[in-house]
């Protein structure tokens, strides 16, 4: 049983055919990366499934529900949280609150409850700190708990946006080139944040990214797309190795 | 006694400016615009008062009065923004600003053509009533103001800070894309921030109909000083907009008193250069520059 299923998505920005008829399917607890050359379609392919995009065609289902039926502010709900390549995070607010503000999607008090800080919303208040103080645990966050996103480190900053996408407490997390603009160093730990969280936390997650090295590291499987159609599948030493991949890489044939 | 006085009748009146460049933050920090009718809904809720609440008109509880008011101008802006300004969503600032200003027209008109052009004043239960303290005699109407106001802003300073939906508004206002998927329904939140610029409008027209008579154009001069407050106070902090406010208010009856009459009238643009000149981001500024 797959946990996300992508059928045949095609997409369309005016006449020109960013998406043209690619599927895959990612079981539970696997790391699936998609890589591809700039332009290929990968961040929009994250787009749809987050229903930034609207597909032209095609199916997206998630646990074997429709989500094309759901917003963009509902996927969240479903169990589905996301990264992105140029980090999107509350940058005015400390790295707790944009933890707290994580929570969103979790809280079911009523406002005029909050207004009166009922014993109900204390009480959920306090779970809501306790689960985000175990991801500032896991991620290893306590030292830049009440810091600025404004002043902290790209690196940092990269941690801190996928610390609050797993407040949320997902099933699939979607990372978005999660080591572009990190250094050697930062990038290997990422490699270890990666791996925890598919082993310790049990979460699914589908990554696009661009450096091999991590890709191979941390990938159960990998789908190559260049300019927007599917080129290969399989693991990560296969996709290496695959001529129809090194061709589009290297060879530069069909740069447009 | 004499400053005393003078400065309690600012402090009312700064009140009523600062819950209306109240709403001009509010609107700035949603949609990144200014809503330039702000001082046109404020009449808007004066005269829906004034029609609910008046002996000659509908004649209903003076607080029942204002709590349709409010819940009138609350829908009024839910729709405004649901189904017009929605739409020009993404374009230029502008395209909003021109279209709100527009509006302030439009809600001119149809007050005068209801409710006619001359002044009308609202009954309230504070009316002539005066408070002594010694040699000081205060109309009861800006103590009560002057309360609203601070269990208004308290209140929506609550919201703000505590609640769940208050705090999706402060999301949103930062990052749109990011608080999508922290799961809120940005464009229903927005909409939600233009119902309570509605209500606070409202009540701030009330205020303003209890302290003096109120004609439809009335807004149009109001909405600008008020403008010029939120500038003052910084656009994008609510603090600020009612200090920026409370500062203009304040101002207005002093240079009334000191100062040759036509110089009195433009203080309040006077004092929204010099603070252009010397702080341009406003008094109270947060954000430095919007980054790219």
């Amino acid at each position: 049983m797959s946990l996300l299923d992508v059928s045949n998505v095609s997409l369309s920005f005016g006449g020109i055919r960013a998406i043209d008829g690619v599927s895959f399917t990612v079981k539970p607890g696997e790391v699936f990366t998609i890589v591809g050359p700039n332009g290929a379609g990968k961040s929009s392919l994250f787009n749809l499934i987050s229903r930034i995009y609207e597909p032209a065609d095609g199916a997206i289902r998630f646990d074997g529900r429709d989500l094309l039926a759901c917003q963009a502010h509902e996927v969240i709900e479903l169990g589905v949280a996301r990264t992105f390549q140029n980090i999107e995070l509350f940058d005015h607010a400390t790295v707790l609150d944009n933890l707290l503000i994580g929570r969103h999607s979790r809280r079911r008090t009523r406002w005029f409850e909050d207004l009166l800080f009922l014993p109900r919303v204390r009480r959920e208040e306090r779970a809501h700190r306790r689960q985000v103080e175990e991801v500032i645990d896991f991620l290893e966050l306590a030292a830049y708990r009440d810091r600025m996103i404004q002043g902290l480190p790209y690196g940092v900053r990269k941690v801190v946006e996928i610390a609050q996408a797993l407040v949320a407490e997902p099933r699939l997390l979607l990372l978005d080139e999660p080591a572009s603009g990190l250094s050697m160093e930062e990038t290997e730990s990422m490699a270890w944040w990666i791996e925890d969280m598919q082993k310790d936390l049990g979460l699914t997650i589908v990554m696009v990214e661009h450096d091999m090295g991590l890709v191979s590291q941390v990938s159960d499987r990998v789908l190559a797309i260049a300019e927007g159609r599917p080129l290969a599948e399989g693991t990560p030493a296969e996709i290496r190795a695959h001529p129809e991949v090194i061709r589009a890489w290297l060879g530069g044939v069909e740069e447009a | 006694m004499d400053t005393l006085q003078l400065l309690i009748a600012g402090i009312a009146n700064g009140c009523i400016y600062g819950l209306i460049a109240l709403g001009f933050v509010l609107i700035y920090k949603a949609s990144e615009s200014v809503n330039f009718a702000q001082g046109d809904m404020m009449i808007l809720g004066a005269f829906l008062a004034i029609a609910l609440i008046n002996t000659n008109q509908a004649d209903l509880p003076f607080l029942l009065g204002l709590a349709l008011a409010g819940l009138t101008l609350g829908v009024f802006g839910y729709l405004l923004d649901a189904l017009l300004l929605r739409r020009v969503f993404g374009q230029p600032q502008l395209t909003m600003v021109v279209l709100t200003i527009a509006l302030g027209f439009v809600l001119r008109f149809i007050i005068g053509a209801i409710w006619g052009h001359d002044p009308v004043g609202l009954e309230s239960p504070v009316a002539g009533e005066r408070l002594t303290i010694g040699a000081l005699t205060i109309p009861l109407v800006d103590v009560v103001i002057i309360g609203a106001t601070v269990f208004l802003v308290a209140v929506l300073w609550l919201f703000f800070a505590r609640t769940r939906l208050g705090l999706a508004m402060q999301a949103s206002s930062q990052n749109q894309m990011a608080a999508y998927y922290m799961g809120i329904p940005v464009k229903r939140v927005v909409s939600l921030v233009w119902a309570m610029s509605g209500v606070v409008a409202a009540i701030a027209g009330v205020l303003f109909a209890a302290k003096g008579a109120v004609e439809p154009s009335a807004g149009l001069v109001f909405g600008i000083k008020a403008f010029a407050a939120a500038v003052i106070g910084g656009l994008g902090s609510l603090p600020g907009a009612l200090a920026g406010g409370l500062l203009i208010g304040v101002m207005e009856p002093f240079a009334g008193r000191y100062l040759p009459s036509h110089v009195a009238q433009v203080s309040p643009y006077v004092l929204m250069l010099v603070v252009l000149i010397v702080r341009p981001s406003g008094l109270f500024a947060q954000m430095k520059q919007k980054k790219v």
